[in-house]
């Protein structure tokens, strides 16, 4: 496995992560822009956005974009969250050329009317899509309701009435400010040399241009909120909570996520042999969050309407009994063994390591390979779990419900 | 492509083993597919299988529930059991040193579940739980009616469950169904990873020998529940439900139906991605794929459009796999070989998706197949014969199934000749 970084001369910083052992290439750029980078009048033209790129620039139409990457048997997507818009691709390495041209390409897309017309229809269907789902409902809900004054309270999709509103122009205008060659980082696992990599890269990657743009990222203060979505049709009450947790530079977010696997894994877990394995909800979770400058606790509960109160309460006593005594030596033991089987198993693929080489770089300009990953892992003791009990313990500020219930009695 | 080896061994008892040895990766991962899913629940008590799935690892061998899953994390097992329609599957897996010291935790569960009284409300307050939520997710809700609708009864049957079955299901029948389903003699286990059969033999040998096998009677087909369905909910979009009749896995024209579906929806030049969303913007997710078992298969289609537009989305879809013969292109046909061959390659870097194919086809097939033979077979696809494929197969009757708060006019969905 060898690593290399290189800054092209526009100030694109390329990662990459050579491994001869496998037969595939995957590449991506990370795009330091999302819902957060957004003003009220443009909401979810971040993830719009991502949509039009695929639509071509003045050499690619729509249609060529689409043909092509199938045509080199390109398994390619998008996604977009609050703070980084990603494009990926992941091919054989003799298509690594024409792939990155396309990349290039999404980069820089003309954005042409007619196309951005016809992708507002399918953006609203997105919405509506996601908003049948109480679980995505939930997360838009807890998001905007914790981080209320805050940038990350900004939704990913936008609503109905902001897309409709949207103009090409205004998508223009935030596309010349936030694609800048300074908020990108190229990244690139897989099987491939670095020279004719990167003659690659500085060809189709070249002409974007330089610049970069600083993020907002005020103070805030998360107050005790309860939020209720009420859904008469829904058979189960949704119930998602969010405290504050490690940002993400924090050096204690490696023992925040052991210790949300310990607390919340899927199996295995407190809340799993106290709530899931009993039989009394349909889920119960804890998982850890990382934004820049600000770090997550959240929980999502899925059981009967009526069993809210006593499922919170349960969930509460998980949380109460970390906070006053801790976890077990074993315990973390267990969880250090969880999590380096899937770093292992995650990083044997281009595309698995894609997303790690991405973000490190993105979020802290490091980087790690898969046994730096394990030695980190390792590496955490009680100690680092009781001082993150101090710190940030399992405390929940927000609740938002989705379901049948008007009001909860929290714990 | 890297030549593949595969390691073979049949156990005693009639359990199939295939191991294929992966010497660039750090991880090896396991798949056994045991013949006992939901198609032998009995009528009236839809939802045996997932319970019986469900209390597997709930006490085991020796070991009680919390000391198998911690034996288990403690040897970094990622793992899932889980009921399907067919086949009841356990899949593993971890870094390959230590997938040995998995196997006698995987044979307790097989062969010595508990199957303990005390664990029963749980389990079966779970699999409610799980089919209340499906309740809440409209896609989920229409995949599972689809099936119903798509394959005669029972072979349609929700590997979830019913609701209105699970309360009638108790102890006994989860009981009866592991000891007279669970068996090995139509069951296969695939391995794949840093590992070879001859790490394997001995564990397998010693912990799976003595769970006996006996002849299973699959149930005999009756017609599936009638379509066009439609299920009132009350959400915003329309969830679109299509089906039409193709050829199994082992069918020696497979590889032609795999085609023309991949030409339909296989990437995002595919048709109906084409013609549906990006022409149009109908929806944002339209899809077609294959969904095969043994003996029957058929294609599944999907679309979500928010309910002013499903209309249109249903009759624009329904027009597009009407006329998939028309125009077919070379290029066409070029896209989804270029797509499959990458599939297939990016396969020999996932363990786990090596041991799920090695033990489906030594089912379905009767052999482990190796990836240069599928790319070979895909390699001699012409287009003449995928177009003669869609003629001879063209569907005369599509299931319609959809859930929303209107139904949808179904006249597109009847056999064309019936309708002039």
């Amino acid at each position: 496995m060898q690593f290399y970084h290189r800054t092209l001369e526009n100030g694109l910083d390329v990662v990459v992560e050579l491994n001869p052992s496998v037969h595939s290439l995957a590449a991506g750029f990370f795009v330091r822009t999302g819902s957060r980078d957004e003003t009220a009048e443009v909401a979810g033209v971040s993830h719009f956005l991502e949509h039009m790129a695929f639509k071509g620039n003045e050499r690619f139409s729509g249609d060529d974009m689409n043909r092509i990457l199938d045509e080199l048997g390109a398994s390619s997507n998008a996604s977009t969250d609050q703070e980084v818009t990603n494009y990926y691709a992941a091919v054989l390495p003799e298509y690594l050329d024409q792939t990155m041209e396309l990349l290039a390409a999404m980069m820089q897309p003309s954005l042409r009317q007619e196309d951005f017309d016809t992708e507002k229809k399918v953006i609203l269907e997105e919405i509506g899509m996601y908003e049948d789902q109480p679980g995505f409902t939930a997360y838009d809900h807890v998001m905007a309701t914790h981080f209320s004054g805050h940038p990350l309270s900004q939704s990913i999709l936008g609503t109905n009435e902001s897309i409709e509103a949207l103009t090409s122009e205004q998508m223009r205008h935030y596309h010349a400010a936030q694609y800048k060659a300074g908020n990108m980082t190229l990244a690139i696992a897989g099987n491939t040399d670095i020279d004719s990599l990167m003659e690659i890269v500085e060809r189709h990657c070249g002409g974007i241009p330089a610049g970069k743009t600083e993020r907002s990222a005020p103070a805030f203060q998360p107050q005790s909120r309860l939020h209720m979505v009420h859904r008469e049709s829904s058979v189960q009450q949704h119930v998602m909570q969010m405290g504050t947790a490690p940002e993400g530079d924090h050096e204690l977010r490696f023992a925040a996520e052991l210790l949300s696997v310990v607390v919340g894994d899927d199996s295995g877990s407190r809340l799993f042999w106290e709530m899931t394995d009993p039989g009394f909800v349909d889920c119960a979770d804890l998982g850890y969050g990382e934004f820049d400058g600000a770090g997550t606790w959240i929980t999502y509960l899925s059981c009967e309407p009526e069993d809210v109160e006593k499922n919170l309460q349960r969930m509460q006593a998980v949380f109460d009994e970390v906070n006053a005594d801790g976890i077990t030596e074993d315990e973390l033991e267990q969880a250090r063994n969880k999590v380096a089987s899937r770093v292992v198993l995650r990083g044997e693929r281009p595309m698995g390591r894609l997303s790690s080489l991405g973000n490190n770089w993105v979020y802290r300009g490091e980087y790690r390979s898969v046994a730096d990953d394990l030695n980190i892992v390792r590496s955490v003791t009680l100690n680092d779990i009781n001082a993150l009990r101090e710190q940030y313990p399992l405390t929940m500020n927000t609740t938002v419900g989705v379901g049948p219930r008007d009001a909860l009695q929290l714990p | 492509m890297t030549r593949q080896e595969f390691q073979t061994l049949t156990l005693s008892n009639g359990l199939q083993v295939v191991v294929q040895p992966m010497p660039g990766v750090q991880s090896a991962a396991l798949s056994l597919m045991i013949p006992a899913g939901a198609v032998l629940d009995e009528d009236g008590k839809s939802g045996t299988t997932a319970i019986l799935a469900d209390m597997l690892p709930r006490g085991a061998g020796r070991f009680s529930a919390r000391e198998l899953s911690s034996r288990m994390d403690n040897i970094g097992l990622q793992r899932s059991v889980s009921g399907g329609v067919r086949y009841l599957t356990i899949s593993a897996a971890t870094t390959a040193d230590r997938l040995a010291d998995a196997v006698p935790l995987i044979a307790d569960l097989v062969c010595r579940p508990h199957l303990a009284e005390d664990q029963f409300s749980a389990a079966q307050g779970l699999v409610a739980h799980g089919l209340q939520s499906i309740e809440d997710d409209p896609r989920q809700l229409l995949g599972q009616k689809l099936r119903g609708c798509s394959y005669p009864r029972p072979y349609g049957n929700p590997a979830e469950g019913r609701l209105q079955d699970v309360p009638a299901i108790t102890i006994e029948d989860v009981r009866a169904h592991h000891e007279k389903f669970m068996v090995p003699g139509q069951a296969a286990l695939g391995v794949a990873g840093n590992i070879s059969l001859s790490q394997l033999q001995d564990v397998l040998e010693r912990e799976l020998s003595d769970w006996q096998s006996r002849p299973v009677m699959l149930p005999p087909a009756t017609p599936p529940v009638p379509a066009p369905l439609h299920v009132e909910h009350d959400s915003v979009q329309t969830q679109i439900g299509l089906s039409w009749e193709s050829v199994p896995y082992p069918h020696e024209r497979y590889f032609e139906s795999w085609a023309a579906t991949s030409i339909l929806s296989g990437g995002s030049s595919s048709r109906l991605f084409t013609e549906v969303r990006e022409r149009r913007a109908l929806c944002y997710a339209v899809s077609a794929s294959l969904s095969t078992q043994a003996d029957r298969a058929r294609v599944l289609g999907y679309a979500g459009a928010t309910n002013d537009r499903a209309q249109e989305t249903l009759d624009v879809m329904v027009s597009e796999i009407r006329r998939l013969h028309e125009d077919l292109t070379e290029e066409e046909l070029l896209r989804c070989q270029a797509r499959a061959k990458s599939t297939l390659i990016m396969q020999q870097e996932s363990t786990m998706s090596r041991a799920a194919s090695l033990a489906r086809d030594t089912l379905y097939l009767g052999r482990a197949v190796p990836l240069q033979e599928i790319r070979a077979k895909i390699e001699d696809l012409t287009i003449d014969r995928v177009r003669n494929y869609i003629v001879d197969h063209a569907p005369e009757q599509i299931v319609l199934v959809t859930v929303g708060p209107r139904q949808l006019d179904a006249t597109c969905v009847q056999s064309p000749v019936a309708s002039v």
